[in-house]
């Protein structure tokens, strides 16, 4: 292994240690990177990032055909990652990315162990991930006592450092990670007294909303929210009211609940400061980075994969994903960026966003788009177009906004495409 | 008796498949809205003698973290999550742990095992 040091030059850098950063590092030596030429910098003191905290099984249906705990999932990676010798430098946080005018990535990072150090990249793969949006971006009314959490941050004191946050509690939104910690916290001996839900449906997987609230006669109220929290220096209990649709809280449907914990699970954001810093085009409605259809940003040889990227429901797209973004990487270090156009993929209606948001043209292999739709639609044709011509057609029987939906558009159909740009939108029957 | 139509949503997955069970008394008839045979035998199971898979957390000595990460091996009668949960809190395991290492033979008489979802080693 090569020596750390103050400034080193690395042909690509994967920021981050999660799923996607270690997924992302493995595709990119098995397509021809050598191990010596990577490095993963991961902020925390060991590799697997979130899922280390979530406990719970459900993860690698897709990928593994069998369902794994969040930990079992992080340790088939990092165990690979390890044994391919792909080295990592830990409880090391990245301060800045940006391009030097020879086109290589300068990355500054500092560590208790090697201070601050200075990185020279030609690649760099984006995998920061998501974080929680917290009470200041809600702004919910009231005191400020103790006693706020995000769900990730109890499932944190739970889960790894044994700490229960409190007995009594009032979970707002249903998130997964909300409903898993509604489970969690009631297997714990707290007493969940609801979930409230500011849409009229649930943002997190249907058989979360069984196996986590109706299994423990949870109630959740949609088209609620906090509309005040209270107590000094502790929580005392939270009034709830019930939101119009404009989501506006209906005065007189005002409800108080006694509890000394209010959990918040109300959405993750893409955690993208440093690809902001770096000057790279994002997303505005998934908050990541405009990528093509090798997770490509607008900025020649950084990559993004995962949920720095858009946020997934299953850990098993951000493997895949980050597989895709990794061995973009490795093609671009070995061939550079070709002559090819890349043509605008665009949502229409109530299809908020696909990732990519480009192909390029002409495309070698069948393309994968995820997108979200805003609301639920029962029984709906998607359809994705290209000047008047479609390319796929195929029916859902329902679409949730809680669940990420794709198509895949085979090379063959993109072949007669020349220009213009590719719509995708909904029919509904 | 006469027949009975429930809804269930289906948990062996994370498609989450709207099930439609017909039952007659306490006896299961036939299921629809499945997609593959795993969700048929769930429906069966959940209207008769729901099970789940549990995980939770066990204390560790001497480990580099307080607390080891585990589950049960399969699937253990729903009613019996609590007493499950009461035998794993009187349980500390001594570091170092490996992951799938059997921690407990018998969880609460049901015959499967509880294992370890991580290593855990010295701290």
């Amino acid at each position: 292994m090569r020596e750390i040091s103050a400034e080193m030059e690395r042909e690509l850098v994967v920021i981050g240690g999660g799923p996607a950063g270690l997924a992302a590092a493995i595709a990119a030596a098995e397509n021809g990177v050598a191990v010596d030429d990577i490095l993963i910098l991961e902020r925390e003191p060991e590799l697997g990032g979130i899922l280390l905290q979530c406990i719970h099984s459900g993860f690698g249906l897709h990928r593994f055909g069998e369902e794994l705990t969040g930990p079992e999932y992080a340790a088939r990676f990092s165990k690979k990652v390890v044994e391919m010798g792909i080295p990592s430098l830990l409880s090391t946080m990245v301060l800045t990315l940006h391009q030097m005018e020879d086109g290589c990535k300068e990355i500054t990072a500092v560590s208790s162990a090697h201070g601050l150090i200075r990185l020279k990249a030609r690649a760099v793969v984006l995998a920061m991930g998501c974080r929680e949006r917290g009470r200041g971006a809600l702004n919910i009314p009231g005191t400020r006592p103790a006693g706020i959490y995000t769900a990730g941050a109890a499932q944190k004191f739970v889960n790894i450092k044994g700490f229960m946050p409190g007995r009594r509690v009032v979970i707002l939104g249903s998130g997964d990670i909300g409903l898993i910690m509604a489970r969690r916290m009631t297997l714990e001996g707290a007493k969940v007294e609801v979930v409230a839900e500011l849409m009229p449906y649930s943002g997190g997987l249907s058989r979360n909303i069984q196996q986590c609230l109706r299994d423990f006669d949870i109630p959740l109220l949609l088209s609620h929210t906090i509309t005040r929290i209270h107590g000094k220096e502790r929580v005392t209990g939270v009034t709830i009211s019930q939101v119009d649709e404009k989501r506006r809280p209906i005065p007189g449907s005002e409800q108080y609940f006694a509890c000394d914990t209010v959990l918040l699970s109300c959405g993750l954001i893409p955690e993208n400061e440093l690809t902001r810093q770096a000057g790279i085009p994002l997303d505005p409605v998934t908050g990541g980075a405009v990528v093509g259809e090798n997770r490509e940003t607008e900025m020649a040889g950084v990559f993004a994969a995962g949920n720095v990227l858009h946020v997934h429901d299953l850990v098993d797209f951000v493997s895949a994903e980050a597989e895709l973004a990794g061995a973009g990487a490795a093609r671009w270090l070995a061939e550079g960026d070709g002559e090819e156009f890349k043509l605008p993929i665009h949502p229409q209606g109530i299809i908020r966003y696909v990732v990519p948001q480009t192909v390029s043209l002409p495309a070698k292999e069948d393309v994968r788009l995820f997108f979200r739709v805003g609301e639920v639609v029962d029984k709906a044709a998607v359809i994705v177009e290209n000047g008047g011509k479609v390319l796929y057609k195929g029916m859902r029987p329902r679409l949730l906004p809680g669940e990420m939906e794709s198509v895949t558009i085979k090379a063959a159909a993109l072949a007669g495409t020349e220009g213009g740009q590719l719509t995708v939108r909904l029919e509904k029957r | 008796m006469s027949e009975t139509v429930k809804e269930l949503t289906c948990i062996v997955c994370p498609m989450g498949c709207t099930l439609r069970v017909t039952m007659d008394g306490g006896k299961f008839v036939s299921v629809t809205g499945n997609s593959c045979p795993r969700g048929a035998k769930y429906a069966e199971t959940e209207m008769t003698a729901p099970r789940r898979v549990l995980t939770s957390t066990v204390r560790v000595n001497g480990g580099h973290l307080p607390l080891c990460p585990v589950r049960t091996k399969g699937d253990i009668p729903k009613e019996l999550l609590f007493e499950a949960m009461r035998q794993l809190d009187t349980l500390c395991v001594q570091a170092p742990v490996k992951i799938g290492q059997v921690l407990v033979e018998d969880l609460c008489g049901t015959g499967v095992p509880v294992i370890a979802t991580r290593d855990i080693h010295l701290g």
